[in-house]
């Protein structure tokens, strides 16, 4: 840039800036203009309007609403709760006043000083917090001696309480103070209230506005100083309402502690017609009231860091290779592609495709089997042979049909998709061909299948309610339990499998668990009318090398415990009308039939023996049923 | 070499102590005496109490004129190479917040660093001012004429001020457009095409007006601006109630601590965005004044220090950093009087808040080392000589 050329540009700069300038005292003179206006010529005006500006209002929190279990029993409730506050205008000596009230009540150094500073940061007529969750003794003792201690009142207001901790935190979530973003997204004024708390998960948090309620407003006199003189108005706010769930609190209770023989795991127990969830349980859990209350960075990173994933809610958020649970899809899909059920396959325990040999997990083979045979003993070597004939396209889109590869909806939230793979999926996340070999894999529920079990739940309900496409939810009705009509037809609609198909399936499913040497025979249901038919699963989580496999398979006792195979059971029951679906996965728990079987068995005697589905709650009721 | 072309032909290099010497002192006792006013005030507003504001505030404001001084030394070819990186390191934070508030699913402008809460979109406004900046140094005014020249430097602002219109934050996303338009207007972009744009802009906000582009609040805080009684006690509630504290303070206002609307809690937020209320309610107009005009003086010397300037890297620098300042003390006084809608901008130096702070003592190191460094010359390309 030559010299002439940086003049010019210097001077339109400065012509420019001084234009601006200009502008720019335009802006004051309007600023200082509109103080004048304001100052000067309206400032009688507003001091009129600032000697009436007397009138403080304040919002009244409505109680949040319960969450019941279908039969009205509280599992989220509120609790009184009592506090001491303290008023440091009405007392002579502060100091002393805490002595004397910690000689009631126990206050450790922390909160003393607590006091102190919110103290000197507020005016004197002001209450202070001195001590939350007082017991009803505390509170009696306090009540008793308030003539020695000026300025201090009890005072209550509600706390969320979860009578069943962690057997209902993964489903109920919990609720916690308000965030900087949950203010960001919600304008409800409640919001900005100290102390308020709102549903961070799980129910709390997909039900918030029902739960929620509409706030009140009190407004007050005050005077010169702010001192309340009196209230003018009170509207009170609209209490949130209640809500019904799904769930038999009875029935939940004991398929958590059931599950909680085994280190980590998730189980669903759903009515196949109306899609209600009856029990969903995920093993560890977590105690909701440690959120409500904040945790310690120590606690949350225990929580954080636990293999056994307490925050997870399994359920519906775990995934896993379905493994041998799939081949009731296997078989849905081979029989629609026209394979006769009663033909047979031998099997002699191993198959080969090109190089590639695939086993079965019985070495030594399972002979001539068909359809239900193999349903029955769980062979390999006949879903291999039923991949190789229908492709995997076909699996998958059974699968798809009957709630797997996708959220079922639940009204929960963190819901996970799962995957069920097919030629096109592998191309579009790949870029590879789908190989035959990896046809025969999935088919039996390994490889690239993920399910939840509550997908794997919903699938064994459409097997045996004959093909209605049942969706799951924990939502039952807002308002009073009482209120809650019978439930009527089902309403899901026919996903138009043939019904014979459907009884091949159950026919296996039931020489599965009734019939001598099925895998799950020994955790059958000897109670006549209660029988259940189900099928095992062991899905693998590492791969058995072919060394290994001369050598010998190590048995999962051996492995450590991320490696051991996870143990799933799906069921049904009863076996000849049936009612009730129930899925179990332990994680690493090792076999489907020796783990995951007995607890499904002992979940679904206790769901029949409940019959939550057909016991009447205006009958019998259900609050005699607290803890 | 190069640099001792320029050593023999510009002006000596200098020495930190000389630095020192060329610093704009009058101007930073200016910025001490507000930054004093704003002590006094969170004081007043914690009800006569250095806790919880006043001590924190008077913590960072030492940091941050530790900084501004040390940003002073540093020189203007040093700071117009860090021009374009600080940009695209500003530019890849907002799009990360953006990212992680959409998975948190809500509102996100800070990134937890721990110690400090960092707001990308604050360093947006110092790092998009250098980045044009740098952009336009060494342009002619007759390459301004030229359209293709302007493409790059309209994207550097559109697109921080996009993201940071996504987060919401309808505020800042003004300011760093109105900061852009006075670069572009000084380093001498046509007349016509500013016609063109704002033509083109009213129509978008119509547009913007009829669909969901802005969030109901925001559309709320439009509607409630053009009639406050419309929503008296909602969120009309905030504009009435500082007009009723500032006009009640008068011309000689109540007295420090004896402002009675802020402090019987009727003026909301009094430690922020209304801050200049409470100020005005206690000082008067004689208070208002005196604040506005030490802010318009911080603005003049932005603007002499622009004038004097020997490179048009530091003379657009120093511009368009008290622009910013300009727009910063006058959307906010301007709004807490209730000529514009309310945004929710901090006044600077007296608002309680660190990040904000921070900003602004950067941007008057920046401009100070334009001063320091008045008489270098700098070279078209990269800074070097040419």
């Amino acid at each position: 840039m030559n010299k002439q050329q940086s003049q010019t540009i210097q001077r339109v700069f400065s012509r420019r800036v001084v234009l601006l300038g200009g502008g720019q005292v335009l802006l004051l003179s309007a600023l200082f203009g509109r103080m004048y206006y304001l100052q000067v010529l309206e400032s009688d005006k507003y001091k009129v309007l600032a000697e009436e500006n007397r009138i403080n209002r304040r919002l009244l929190p409505p109680s949040r609403g319960l969450i019941l279990d279908r039969f009205g029993v509280p599992l989220a409730n509120n609790f009184p709760n009592y506090r001491a506050m303290l008023i440091a205008e009405q007392t002579p000596d502060l100091e002393e006043t805490l002595r004397d009230f910690a000689q009631l009540v126990p206050m450790s150094e922390r909160e003393r000083t607590k006091v102190l500073r919110e103290r000197a940061r507020s005016r004197a007529f002001m209450p202070i917090t001195v001590k939350e969750d007082l017991t009803w003794e505390q509170v009696a003792q306090v009540e008793i001696n308030l003539p020695d201690l000026p300025g201090i009142s009890i005072d209550v207001d509600q706390k969320r309480h979860y009578p069943y901790g962690g057997i209902t935190s993964h489903i109920l979530g919990y609720v916690a103070s308000v965030s900087e973003s949950d203010l960001a997204r919600d304008p409800d004024p409640l919001l900005q209230l100290p102390g308020f708390h709102i549903g961070k998960n799980g129910l709390e948090k997909q039900y918030e506005t029902l739960l929620r309620g509409k706030a009140g407003e009190s407004q007050f006199e005050v005077n010169s100083v702010g001192r309340t003189i009196r209230e003018l108005t009170r509207q009170e706010g609209q209490p949130g309402e209640d809500m019904v769930t799904t769930l038999d609190i009875g029935l939940q209770q004991f398929t958590h502690q059931r599950l909680a023989s085994e280190l980590a795991g998730a189980a669903v127990v759903m009515d196949i017609f109306s899609g209600d969830v009856l029990a969903l349980a995920s093993t560890p859990s977590y105690d909701p009231a440690a959120f409500s209350r904040g945790l310690t960075s120590l606690e949350w990173q225990a929580l954080v860091s636990d293999i056994y994933g307490p925050l997870t809610n399994k359920a519906i958020a775990g995934q896993y290779p379905p493994g041998s649970t799939f081949k009731l899809m296997t078989s849905l899909a081979a029989l629609k592609s026209g394979i006769n059920p009663s033909a047979t396959v031998f099997c002699s325990g191993v198959t080969a495709l090109g190089n590639a040999r695939f086993h079965c997990w019985r070495k030594e083979g399972h002979g001539t089997q068909n359809m239900t045979d193999a349903l029955k003993n769980s062979c390999d070597v006949y879903f291999y042979e039923m991949a190789r004939r229908i492709g995997i396209d076909a699996i998958a889109e059974m699968a798809r049909q009957f709630g797997l590869g996708q959220a079922e909806g639940l009204d929960l939230p963190g819901e996970k998709n799962g995957l069920i793979p097919d030629r096109a999926w592998k191309r579009a996340t790949m870029g590879e061909p789908w190989h035959q070999g990896e046809t025969l894999v999935n088919a039996i529920g390994q490889g690239f299948v993920q399910t939840t079990p509550l997908q794997l739940c919903v699938m064994v309900s459409r097997v045996a309610n004959g093909g209605y496409a049942v969706r799951p939810h924990l939502m039952r009705a807002a308002g009073d339990a009482n209120q809650v009509k019978a439930d009527g037809p089902s309403t899901f609609p026919s996903m138009g499998i043939d019904t014979d198909w459907l009884t091949i399936v159950r026919t296996g499913m039931d020489r599965v668990s009734n019939e001598l040497r099925g895998t799950a025979y020994r955790s059958r249901i000897t109670i006549p009318g209660m029988e259940l038919a189900g099928k095992t699963g062991s899905s693998q989580v590492r791969r058995i090398t072919m060394a290994e496999r001369s050598r010998g398979v190590r048995k999962n006792e051996n492995l450590p415990w991320n490696q051991r195979d996870h143990a799933l059971f799906v069921a049904f029951a009863p076996v000849h009308a049936p009612r009730y679906a129930c899925c179990v996965v332990v994680e690493h728990g090792g076999g489907g039939s020796t783990v995951a079987a007995p607890i499904a068995r002992d979940i679904l005697i206790e769901c029949q023996r409940r019959d939550p589905s057909r016991r009447n709650p205006n009958i019998e009721g259900g609050r005699n049923e607290m803890p | 070499m190069v640099l001792q072309l320029h050593t023999a032909r510009g002006p000596r290099k200098m020495t930190i102590g000389t630095k020192l010497r060329n610093v704009t002192w009058s101007m930073v006792l200016v910025i001490c005496a507000v930054a004093s006013i704003g002590f006094a005030m969170l004081y007043s507003a914690a009800h006569g109490s250095y806790d919880p504001w006043m001590d924190r505030q008077m913590a960072r404001f030492g940091i941050g004129l530790v900084m501004m001084l040390a940003i002073a030394m540093v020189d203007l070819r040093s700071l117009m190479k860090i021009a374009y990186p600080l940009y695209a390191i500003a530019f890849v934070l907002l799009i990360y917040v953006d990212v992680a508030g959409e998975i948190g699913m809500g509102a996100q402008r800070w990134i937890d660093l721990k110690v400090i809460q960092l707001q990308p979109s604050e360093i947006m406004k110092i790092a998009l001012v250098l980045a044009l900046a740098r952009y336009f140094h060494g342009f002619t005014y007759e390459d301004m004429k030229r359209p293709m020249v302007l493409i790059i430097p309209t994207l550097m602002a559109l697109l921080p001020t996009g993201l940071v219109l996504k987060q919401p934050d309808l505020g800042t996303a003004l300011m760093l457009t109105m900061v852009g338009g006075a670069i572009f207007f000084v380093a001498g972009v046509r007349w016509w095409k500013f016609a063109v744009v704002f033509a083109i802009a009213i129509a978008g906000a119509y547009f913007a007006w009829n669909s969901d582009l802005l969030h109901d609040y925001q559309k709320k805080r439009v509607l409630t601006f053009l009639d406050p009684s419309q929503d008296a006690l909602g969120a009309g509630y905030h504009i009435t109630q500082s007009k009723i504290a500032l006009g009640s303070g008068g011309v000689f206002g109540k007295g420090f601590l004896q402002g009675s609307q802020s402090h019987l809690d009727f003026l909301p937020e009094r430690q922020t965005d209304f801050i200049f209320t409470m100020f005005a309610e206690e000082f008067g107009m004689v208070g208002g004044v005196v604040l506005v005009g030490l802010y318009s003086l911080l603005v003049l010397y932005g603007i002499v220090i622009a004038l004097r300037s020997r490179s048009h890297f530091g003379r657009l620098l120093a511009y368009g950093l008290s622009a910013n300042l300009f727009l910063y003390f006058f959307i906010n006084t301007a709004m807490v009087m209730g000529l514009i809608p309310v945004v929710g901008i901090p006044l600077p130096l007296i608002s309680y808040g660190g990040t904000a702070m921070m900003t602004v003592m950067i941007g008057f190191g920046l401009i100070i080392s334009v001063y320091v460094h008045r008489d270098m010359r700098l070279g078209r390309r990269n800074g070097d000589d040419e």
